[in-house]
């Protein structure tokens, strides 16, 4: 830090260093065009220029991990937060945000608090948020629902109603695309987090692996065991998949009732069936869970999007002046325009404006109102434990492994 | 006597002339050697350097001595990894082998329409793997893929993907209906080498076609078939495309494969000194099962089956 300080005063002092280029990497998808959009805004007022590189999705990861390591590293880059950057703080080469935030009114009051602690690694801040939220929701067809005369799920006793009633209707009761690993782990987080509270997973997330012993997991892992058994995901979600819309089309279709899924299960169902999407696609909360202590206001899911600053940047101001965009009216527009809900705390009033205002708000509140926003197991783990995990989560919903020996196997992982 | 003598220096010149004629110096193969190693013998010593540290992809490599290959020899993942391979390698050859021997020997027939079905058969191969296992996935979809249709008539569960034993079959499958014509079309040039007169010969003897088959055919097809194993049983260890795209080692691990847990120990736990150490026992494995072959089947000394033609 004091040498990147240094080096930067020695540049400014030679003169005509005021001038330059940083570069920030982003993930290449659709909502690349908000970045550069604010990008090339930044780039009309200020001498140092923002360089935005899109780096395809599935290269993304690796490319960044390669580049890290190299000369020709990124000043600014995209990252999940949580463990996607703890490889990169262990070894020293972020930005700690923490007090630049502090003392900065327009990011300290310009996000949601939920949003700017999820991201972090132990108490600190290393990341600005920058696209939208993406909190995991329980959504379900109305149609199924009002025909078998049901309300949506608010406690676990509704839950098993519905199970049974749509069992006995020849329906799924959850479409669950278990090939993909990742949609089976958002129940584990859930459940976790309903019956534990979000602090046993806190303390994982901190680098405890013994934490996995906590009794709540052992008893989520159970309750999973349970739905599988009870036929709650019905028999086929081993080879059922999200990414080729295997269970989303499940929902459509009528052959399954609900869908715990993120929030971008909007937009995926409207591409896929916009009838379906505008009428028939009904949202909820998680439901309680019986003698859970966790809070039933909690959410899980993808907070958002940081942009994290790389230590050896020579431009650190610079950095920060374009991390502070983020925060602005202008960007949190840009992002409804394109269908996200942002995480700016000012966005409430902007998203009557968005392609679906109440499924936008709802998901807004819930998030605002949230007190506390679990990122997923995945993206808060460091990959030596993430990879393991969805292994070990595939093999118990797969019937290979008891709840026991789950928890064993993630206390063992190292 | 004095004309003797010719006849002895001319044998003893053939003998010389089986190692020199036709066979190029080494300088020939420099070129070769060179692309190889740049390509292939230099990343193959740094996986073998890398397999003796730890490296996570950031800053440089720490040596660790013998760490990751003690851990291999005590990973339960790692066995189950490689008799997963074994198996499938197995199923591969036992399923591929006959099939295509049999359409290979078939289509080196000279008709018109075998030649057209020939260069239908062929058409698999062209397409990439990636969008076979995508097709097949769409294929076998329990819900919404034929297999909900047909599955059923053809005694198969339309869920096969979902279950251990139904997984590695469909890998295999996938992998078989790709790369058998390939292995069609080797047998059909080794075919087409056998020479018309041993046919004649054996049709004046009386020999039918099936004893024709097992007598000529099989016989002078030894060598193709080293070829072919050797081949198919190399690409079957470092099976990888399919597995990535279908199954994802799932479900739980029951199609985790050597090259996948390599994959998946290298590029998403990113543990690379350990991924490193089961690329390298990976390569070890095959080298060995193919020198084993070669020397097995005496395709390593060079005879060829038309010696004496």
């Amino acid at each position: 830090m004091v040498m990147a300080g240094v080096l930067a005063g020695c540049g400014s002092g030679g003169g005509g260093s005021d001038s330059g280029t940083i570069t920030a990497y982003v993930y290449g998808d659709d909502a690349v065009k908000v970045q550069q959009a604010a990008v090339d805004t930044f780039n009309k007022t200020s001498k140092v220029k923002v360089k935005l590189v899109s780096v395809p999705g599935t290269d993304y990861v690796n490319k960044l991990r390669s580049a890290m390591g190299s000369p020709s590293a990124p000043d600014v880059f995209f990252n999940w937060g949580g463990g996607s950057i703890k490889p990169y703080v262990d070894s020293e080469d972020l930005v700690d945000l923490t007090s630049t935030i502090k003392n900065d009114a327009t990011l300290k009051d310009g996000f949601l608090p939920s949003i700017m602690t999820a991201g972090g690694l132990e108490g600190k801040v290393y990341g600005v948020p920058m696209r939208g939220m993406q909190p995991v929701m329980l959504f379900y067809n109305k149609t199924l629902f009002a025909e078998h005369d049901i309300e949506p799920p608010r406690t676990w006793e509704d839950l098993q109603t519905a199970i049974t009633t749509f069992k006995a209707a020849g329906i799924t009761p959850f479409a669950l695309g278990g090939s993909d690993k990742w949609p089976e782990l958002m129940w584990m987080e859930y459940l976790l987090d309903r019956i534990g509270g979000p602090e046993v997973f806190r303390k994982i997330q901190d680098g405890d692996t013994q934490g996995w012993g906590d009794p709540a997991v052992l008893e989520t892992a159970r309750t999973v065991k349970e739905l599988i058994d009870d036929g709650a995901f019905g028999k086929n979600f081993n080879s059922v998949d999200y990414g080729n819309g295997g269970a989303p089309t499940l929902l459509n279709k009528g052959k399954a009732a609900m869908h715990l899924m993120g929030s971008w299960e909007y937009s995926t169902q409207l591409g896929k069936a916009p009838e379906f999407a505008k009428k028939d696609l009904g949202w909820t909360a998680f439901p309680t869970v019986a003698g859970g202590v966790g809070d039933p206001a909690n959410v899980v899911g993808n907070p958002t999007n940081y942009w994290s600053v790389n230590a050896r940047t020579k431009h650190k101001e610079t950095a920060v002046a374009f991390l502070r965009t983020m925060a602005s009216q202008t960007y949190a527009q840009a992002l409804v325009d394109n269908g996200d809900v942002p995480t700016t705390s000012g966005a409430a009033s902007m998203l009557s404006g968005s392609p679906n205002p109440q499924f936008a708000t709802d998901q807004y509140e819930m998030v605002r109102k949230a007190p506390s926003f679990t990122l997923s197991w995945d993206q808060a783990l460091e990959a030596q434990y993430a990879t393991p995990l969805l292994t070990e989560i595939s093999k118990l919903f797969a019937g290979k492994t008891t709840p026991e020996q789950f928890v064993e196997a993630m206390k063992a992982a190292k | 006597m004095p004309h003797h003598t010719p006849v002895a220096r001319r044998h003893g010149d053939r003998k010389a002339a089986v190692g020199d004629v036709g066979r190029p110096p080494v300088a020939w193969a420099v070129p070769g050697i060179l692309f190889f190693a740049v390509f292939a013998i230099v990343p193959l010593a740094i996986a073998v350097y890398l397999s003796f540290c730890t490296w996570d992809g950031l800053g440089s490599p720490a040596p660790t001595g013998l760490d990751n290959w003690s851990r291999l020899f005590r990973d339960s993942e790692f066995g189950q990894a490689a008799w997963l391979s074994l198996v499938l390698t197995t199923i591969s050859w036992v399923f591929q082998t006959p099939v295509a021997l049999l359409l290979g020997v078939w289509a080196a027939g000279r008709q018109r329409s075998r030649a057209f079905l020939s260069a239908i058969f062929f058409i698999p191969l062209l397409l990439s793997t990636t969008a076979i296992a995508m097709l097949f996935h769409a294929l076998l979809d329990p819900n919404f893929g034929v297999i909900r249709t047909i599955g059923p008539w053809l005694g198969i569960d339309p869920a096969v993907m979902g279950s251990s034993t139904g997984a590695l079959l469909v890998v295999a499958f996938v992998g078989g209906w790709q790369f058998m014509p390939f292995h069609t079309l080797i047998y059909q040039g080794g075919a087409r080498q056998i020479p018309e007169v041993l046919y004649q010969a054996a049709s004046i003897d009386g020999a039918g076609t099936v004893r024709q088959f097992f007598h000529i055919t099989l016989p002078q097809l030894r060598h193709t078939m080293t070829t072919s194993s050797v081949l198919m049983i190399v690409g079957s260890l470092t099976y990888f495309d399919t597995v990535l795209i279908m199954t994802k080692g799932g479900p739980g691990t029951d199609t985790t494969i050597l090259p996948y847990l390599m994959y998946r120990t290298g590029f998403q736990t990113y543990d690379l000194g350990y991924a490193a150490a089961i690329a390298t026992a990976l390569v070890v494995v095959a080298t060995g099962i193919s020198l084993l072959m070669v020397r097995l089947s005496g395709f390593g000394s060079m005879r060829s089956t038309r010696e004496g033609m």
